[in-house]
């Protein structure tokens, strides 16, 4: 259901090889992208923490399921009866107004609908802070002198309860969710690097990516250049030391857990016109996710950034015809594979840090 | 081995024996003595025993032990397809199978520990998991499941194209219709099936006391209280640790063997990643590093599974007739989001409230009490207390 790129077909000749290794790339960039908003938060909390959060799907998916909840919200509406008009019965048409048309105006009321997804990033925001804060407070706080074991088993429970929980409220199918109308068609990226109209790709895709890349950018400027950041970077490094200099670091890693859980929230929201989501996307996406960092590196914010879109990237790769002539049932596992490899090759990830959970 | 068993021990054992065998009766008022669901007490309790090897004595979290219960399925259901319905060939060959598997991807995950070796074998059972769905369809049949076929019909029908059974033809036998499996002439459904899996699993706990008491299990409960120290030791702790992961496996080969044996059918879903989740719960829930604990969490998740998901909003209504009319409503549908479809916000919950309080799990809830009621005698028990279960909580 969700927007799909549009495929090459098939024997174009070697010409059009740069064309396909190219659309290759821009396919995984958008995947990659969440991947690496999820990663990223995951990596935060490890490296400030020290808590390995496998609830931290269920935070993407409470993210997608707030873009569900603001387009239910909107549409809310009261039924009149037409006077004038028909329907195909016969019958007075019965016309249904949401009620933001009655307090917006017509034009605002259709404006919110239409932008409801990119809408629903703030009310991401503001949910996701004080469920991020309230799961920091409530549950992992006590959690951080438990063995990694316990802590791995603790949110995977909560992970369960919370997707059951919207489960129970939304049903166990996809909702798919549509992309404002502007971005709603498919851009051709190919007539913009003068290599032909071979290279077309949805909108809202592209958004995807540069939204992501924008967080991202956001969250390392944020982490670089204000005292905050600087502490809980000085955080990351030694714990005791910053604790030693009088500086509260549990609040403040409070604060860093409802910023991850913020960036997970976001990051879902703006996926639901590319996949529809149900209760089970944050686990589909947390098992990747959690490769993803090991891959990065644990406690390694570039790594987790770098993997994300490497492996985006590497397994719509995989999934190319051809590849998967060749090896088949590649695409399903390419990831995994890589994560086995790069683990026994290279223990600390791709950037991972020396003296970061290295056993 | 037998040596360094006690009196204690062999105690144990006989009470585990009669308290297995007598099930069907013990059960029959909690309304569980049916052997379907007594024959799932069985397996998921060898399921459990064998994890506890890995993870009970050595501290090691393995996420993908579910795989190896779809390798011992498929392997089983393809052993009654090509060779023969009797059950014994299966079984061996499902842990032959499951225990070769688990030596490769317990040779390359133990390379590392930690939650790396978490993701290593999660990683692992998701590529088993994707494979079945996907490129494996000729050996796994996909969604559909694994199925035996029968050969022909009817006693005068030509070979269809289903299966081979070599062996059983060989041996004459005909049948008709799809074929049940069997253990030398006894169908295993039913209570022959039940006490066929009970005793493999008395036999399984049996090996499982032995490995515990050994010194092999003295190793084991050594690389989890201080693995650094024995490496300076000079001992390669390796080794012992892929013996144990390699013997976790075949016991969950055993366990996905006997789930074909009582209805021969394999499908992927069996290796999800939530089916590991469930037998790390079973054995956390009673009492990771216990013997009796694994068996008792399989024996209590399986049964509130059963209980809590065949409950619906009548019986709700029913149970909660003592409430106000008024407040009933509320009270059935938060109570209705526990129970039926919900029965795993029941199990996500149970996981975090154990964890949270009692990470010893029951057995260690047991002890305790039992500890408050002999407090007369406070030191000897206190050197009681440096049980796995107690120093896993303590770390």
């Amino acid at each position: 259901m969700g927007l799909r790129a549009v495929r090459l077909p098939s024997g174009y000749g070697w010409l059009n090889t740069m064309d396909a290794i190219l659309l290759q790339i821009l396919n995984g960039l958008d995947k990659g992208g969440a991947y690496a908003l999820i990663a990223l938060g995951l990596t935060l909390v490890f490296g400030t923490l020290g808590v390995v959060n496998f609830a931290h799907g269920a935070l993407f998916m409470l993210g997608a399921f707030c873009a569900v909840t603001l387009r239910t919200v909107l549409n809310i509406s009261y039924v009149t009866i037409s006077e004038t008009e028909k329907d195909f019965l016969g019958n007075p048409l019965k016309i249904q107004v949401p009620y933001i048309q009655d307090w917006f105006g017509p034009d605002v009321a259709a404006f919110m609908i239409n932008w409801s997804v990119p809408l629903s990033v703030l009310v991401a925001v503001v949910v996701m802070t004080c469920v991020g804060i309230a799961m920091e407070r409530g549950l992992i706080k006590h959690f951080y002198k438990r063995v990694h074991a316990d802590q791995i088993l603790v949110t995977f429970g909560l992970a369960i309860v919370i997707s059951e929980i919207v489960k129970h409220y939304y049903g166990a199918n996809p909702i798919p969710q549509a992309a404002p109308e502007a971005f709603s068609g498919a851009a051709n990226v190919g007539s913009w690097f003068g290599l032909g109209d071979n290279i077309v790709y949805p909108w809202w895709r592209l958004i995807y990516f540069m939204f992501s890349a924008a967080v991202i950018a956001a969250v390392f400027a944020f982490l670089q250049f204000t005292t905050f950041g600087m502490v809980v970077r000085a955080g990351m490094q030694d714990r005791e030391t910053v604790g030693l200099l009088g500086i509260n670091i549990q609040r403040r890693f409070t604060i860093v857990f409802g910023l991850a859980a913020v960036v997970a929230g976001v990051a879902g929201a703006m996926y639901t016109p590319i996949l529809p989501p149900d209760y089970n996307i944050g686990m589909e996406f947390l098992v990747l996710s959690f490769v993803v960092v090991v891959v990065g590196g644990m406690g390694s914010l570039g790594g987790a950034v770098l993997a994300g879109f490497l492996l985006g990237i590497l397994q719509s790769f995989a999934s190319m015809a051809w590849v998967k002539d060749f090896l088949p049932g590649i695409d399903q596992i390419i990831i995994y594979l890589i994560a086995v490899v790069v683990l026994l090759t290279l223990p600390r990830g791709l950037m991972g840090r020396k003296g970061v959970m290295e056993d | 081995m037998l040596k360094s068993l006690t009196r204690n021990d062999w105690l144990l054992l006989i009470g585990f024996t009669a308290v297995v065998l007598l099930s069907p009766w013990t059960l029959e008022p909690f309304g569980a003595a049916y052997p379907d669901i007594l024959q799932k007490f069985a397996i998921f309790g060898i399921f459990a025993i064998g994890f506890n090897i890995l993870f009970g004595l050595t501290g090691y979290l393995s996420f993908g032990h579910a795989a190896f219960i779809g390798v011992g399925s498929y392997v089983s259901v393809w052993c009654f397809k090509l060779l023969t319905m009797n059950v014994v060939p299966a079984l061996m060959l499902s842990v032959i199978v499951a225990g070769l598997f688990a030596l490769i991807i317990g040779y390359i995950s133990l390379r590392r520990s930690g939650i790396y070796f978490s993701i290593l074998t999660l990683a692992f059972a998701q590529m088993s998991y994707n494979l079945a769905y996907s490129v494996l369809t000729p050996i796994t049949n996909g969604e559909t499941g694994l199925q035996v076929r029968a050969i022909r019909s009817s006693p005068d029908m030509p070979l269809l194209d289903g299966d081979i059974r070599v062996i059983d033809q060989a041996l004459g036998i005909q049948e008709v219709g799809i074929p049940f499996t069997n253990l030398f002439g006894l169908r295993m459904s039913g209570y022959e099936g039940f006490y066929f899996c009970a005793v493999i699993l008395i036999i399984c706990f049996f090996l499982a006391m032995c490995i515990t008491k050994s010194n092999f299990g003295t190793m084991l409960k050594a690389i989890k209280s201080n693995q650094n120290r024995l490496n300076y030791t000079g001992i390669h702790t390796r080794p012992y640790l892929i013996a144990a992961f390699v013997i976790s496996g075949m016991y969950a080969g055993l366990a996905g063997s006997l789930m074909a044996i009582t209805d021969p059918i394999a499908g992927a879903e069996r290796m999800q990643w939530t089916a590991s989740g469930e037998v790390v719960l079973m054995t956390i829930l009673g009492g990771a590093g216990t013997l009796i604990g694994p068996v008792l969490g399989a024996g209590m998740i399986k049964f509130a599974e059963q209980k809590v998901s065949s409950w619906n909003t009548g019986i709700l209504n029913d149970v909660f007739s003592f409430v106000p009319d008024t407040l009933r409503p509320i009270v059935v549908d938060i109570s209705s989001l526990f129970v039926g479809e919900g029965w795993h916000m029941t199990l996500g919950l149970m996981f975090m409230l154990i964890v949270i309080f009692l990470p010893g799990g029951l057995m260690q809830g047991i002890n305790r009490i039992t500890e408050r009621m002999n407090s007369t005698k406070p030191a000897a028990r206190a050197s009681d207390a440096g049980s796995p279960a107690a120093a896993a909580g303590k770390e």
